[in-house]
């Protein structure tokens, strides 16, 4: 049987051999060019092996005559990228503060930047929307503690906030009240309703009339007789409607009782100035950026030189 | 009994060659209809893209112009954006009902006279016959060996081929950009690749399938052909041989001798001979024919020639062909063209044009889309005021600057202004200056004193100022914190 070629009379065609109630199945060659294209994807497949990475061996793969790598071609992207943003790079701290954000195509540029920078180094502080959390200020609103103009925020950023090795750094220090028993803690009550009776939060009470005078004993010296606080020492305004760390009784008395101390790095050692001055044009587009400060002002804000 | 030696035809193979087609010259109603035909589009074709059309400084002056790099479609008055597609839509509707239309009224007769493929096919058998003489001439060249005489022949008429082709994918691409600047830019190599590609892409595919596969793109590859014999019916006209009054065909000599056996068709082939898919009539409907009807033509001038009446091979319907053939009256041909079928889509047809037009003269040329911020939603302000911030996308879609006012309504106490300038004390409106043809990113703040409403509803307007005020509004919402 096996010697025997069967051939289909109508095509001319050999079959396979079998039958099935009288249907047998033509073995039609395969077609020229299906065969070529075969060899052409092995030829093609072993070229492509030598010339680019292919084995897999313990550590790495086989690396190929062309020396092609992903990371490399991404290397080049980005340093192609990183050419092409030079200029703009060179612009933006070519000048102070003040004249590269007045253009209006380097503020533009300095914002989609800066937005950018922010969601890698900022956002797990500040959050994506730069709204903050309690203790971390929401950089949205129009209530600064150290200034909130451009040069202010800028050196915010360059100086960071209470940096132990950094003489520059913004420091401010409230003494723990409780903790260091210079108040008692019926007297901390008594200074939290004068305090909430200011921002508005309570009316005026027993309770707050005493405390009243206790803030003026040991707290106007730095929040101000009005409560409205003083930029240059950090000290934030008690009047207003946004607390860094609360208005609740709660809050308060912990704050008072323990004090605070907000950290932020001092960017200058990651960043490069270009950087820093994106993100703080950027944070001052967000909404509760400041004019610039009249020259007789400046002394008052303390905003220091620019960054060296 | 199942043995396929049994069922196949031996003489029907599974494959067979082309048979070249060599249609011979003919003249006639329809040839000139063709003619007419041929240059009104190939006209259209070619010249469209130089008409000018002043649009002012902000706007090319391309009377038609798809621009895809700008996202605008230029169609002499109208302009279209891309949000706007759906005007390009209703006219592809419009095209398919106009081709339904044609259809069941007159039959293939997009096939035999407009489709690109009929009318350049035409252009190369013209060419053919400039080159190597009539049918006869061409079959006896195709035939004839390789010569050096044929080489050059063939290499000419293939040059020519390639001539008309590449300029039929020149043509296409002006439509694509400036017409004047593009030519420069594509004779000089600064043209966008692109560009070149898809002269190209369309040179070959002209060259291949008008100088060499011609009619089998319209009997294998076209869909339309299979649609259109669902779209006619009994009452459409196609070209028809009327056997009944043909047959039985056979020569003058043989119908002289016996003339009661004998019908019209004098059995000359001429219908063949002209037919530019290599088909015969005679045989009936078939998917092959066009319905260019220029075997009507040769048909009449025969007819002529042995004095019989013209119309043996006719243009006729289904219906009327029936009624014929039972000796019955025809009415006029054009009743057929005024039946439900072919009203109806002539009305939806005529619809969707007149909805277009309206829509077109009703049109705005600006247009508001606002994004409510949502990260942050609100912000609270030191004042105890609550801030919202939102994205507005201003478009002005006419080619001059325009002069806005944005306002809002319905918000109490409430204050607008623009991202970077400072809050003001007490606004609701504020001018902004939108490019020409251009859509204006707007970054607005809104702030309104705290209440203990958590969600309020608001409309944002802009208007155009000047002469043509327009306006648009969105309904927006205002959030605060929960209390």
């Amino acid at each position: 049987m096996s010697e025997h070629k069967y051939v289909d009379k109508a095509t001319g065609t050999e079959t396979v051999g079998h039958e099935w109630d009288g249907i047998v199945e033509l073995d039609t060659p395969m077609p020229r060019w299906w065969v070529w294209t075969f060899y052409a994807t092995i030829v093609w497949g072993i070229a492509y092996m030598i010339l680019y990475p292919a084995w897999p061996l313990v550590n790495s793969a086989t690396e190929g005559v062309l020396g092609w790598t992903s990371r490399g071609e991404l290397q080049k992207e980005m340093s192609a990228r990183e050419q092409q943003l030079e200029p703009i790079r060179a612009a933006l701290v070519a000048n102070d503060i003040n004249s590269v954000a007045a253009n209006e195509n380097l503020r533009n540029q300095a914002i989609n930047g800066g937005a950018s920078a922010f969601k890698v180094h900022c956002v797990q502080c500040h959050g994506s929307g730069a709204s903050g959390f309690k203790g971390y200020p929401n950089l949205n609103d129009d209530d600064w503690l150290w200034g909130g103009d451009l040069e202010a925020i800028e050196y915010t950023l360059v100086h960071g906030i209470r940096q132990p090795d950094h003489p520059d750094t913004r420091f401010s220090q409230m003494p723990a009240f409780g903790r260091d028993g210079i108040l008692q803690p019926n007297e901390i009550q008594d200074v939290v309703s004068y305090v909430r009776t200011i921002s508005g939060d309570e009316r005026p009470s027993p309770a707050s009339e005493r405390g009243a005078v206790l803030y003026e004993a040991n707290c106007t010296i730095c929040h101000g007789a009005d409560g409205k606080g003083d930029r240059f020492q950090g000290a934030p305004n008690l009047t207003d409607r946004i607390a860094l760390y609360g208005r609740d009784r709660a809050s308060l008395t912990e704050t008072i009782t323990n004090s605070r101390y907000g950290v932020m790095p001092r960017w200058s050692e990651r960043l490069d100035p270009a950087t820093i001055r994106m993100l703080a044009i950027y944070v001052h587009s967000l909404g509760g950026g400041e004019a610039a400060p009249q020259p007789d002002e400046t002394a008052e804000t303390g905003t220091g030189d620019e960054q060296s | 009994m199942n043995n396929p030696d049994e069922i196949l035809d031996p003489e029907l193979k599974l494959y067979e060659a082309r048979k070249a087609v060599h249609p011979q010259r003919i003249d006639g109603t329809f040839r000139r209809l063709k003619w007419a035909i041929m240059i009104v589009t190939l006209a259209i074709y070619y010249i469209t893209p130089w008409i000018r059309w002043d649009r002012g400084p902000y706007a090319p002056n391309q009377a038609v112009l798809v621009d895809l790099a700008n996202r605008r479609f230029y169609m002499f008055g109208i302009e279209i954006w891309p949000h706007e597609f759906y005007y390009v839509a209703g006219l592809l509707v419009m095209a398919g009902i106009g081709l339904f239309l044609v259809t069941s009224a007159v039959g293939r007769a997009w096939c035999g006279y407009a489709c690109p493929q009929t009318v350049w096919t035409d252009l190369f058998q013209h060419v053919d016959r400039f080159v190597d003489g009539d049918r006869n001439a061409r079959m006896r060249m195709d035939k004839a060996p390789w010569t050096a005489k044929k080489t050059v022949r063939r290499l000419f008429k293939w040059g020519i081929y390639l001539f008309i082709a590449f300029w039929t994918g020149g043509a296409w691409i002006m439509y694509f950009a400036d017409a004047p600047t593009l030519v420069v830019d594509f004779w000089t190599g600064e043209a966008a690749f692109v560009a070149y590609a898809t002269v190209g892409i369309l040179t070959a595919t002209t060259f291949i399938f008008g100088g060499f596969m011609r009619e089998q793109v319209c009997v294998y590859m076209c869909p339309w052909p299979r649609i259109q014999a669902a779209m006619m019916d009994e009452k459409s006209l196609q070209v028809t041989y009327k056997d009944w009054r043909g047959e039985k065909r056979g020569s003058i000599k043989k119908a002289q001798k016996d003339p009661a056996a004998f019908g019209d068709c004098v059995d000359c082939n001429q219908c063949v001979a002209v037919c530019p898919t290599g088909i015969d009539i005679r045989e009936g409907p078939q998917i092959g024919c066009i319905t260019c009807a220029l075997c009507i033509d040769a048909c009449d001038r025969v007819m002529g020639e042995v004095g019989r009446p013209r119309g043996l091979i006719d243009y006729i319907t289904a219906d009327d062909a029936e009624a014929e053939k039972a000796g019955k009256e025809t009415g006029p041909a054009w009743k057929n063209l005024l039946r439900l079928r072919t009203l109806v889509y002539f009305g939806v047809w005529a619809g969707i044009g007149l909805a277009m037009l309206f829509a077109l003269g009703n049109r705005t040329r600006l247009d508001l889309a606002v994004q409510h911020d949502r990260n942050p939603v609100y912000v609270q302000l030191s004042n105890g005021d609550i801030r919202n911030a939102y994205t507005a996308k201003i478009r002005n879609m006419e080619n001059r600057p325009r002069q806005m006012n944005v306002s809002i309504t319905g918000l109490p106490g409430a204050t607008l202004w623009e991202g970077g300038t400072s809050r003001p004390d007490q606004q609701t409106a504020l001018e902004v200056t939108v490019p020409a043809d251009s859509v204006a990113n707007l970054r607005l703040f809104i702030a309104a004193p705290e209440t203990t409403s958590e969600r309020d509803e608001f409309v944002m307007t802009i208007e155009g100022a000047g002469e043509n005020a327009e306006s648009d509004s969105e309904e927006l919402f205002f959030e605060r914190p929960k209390n």
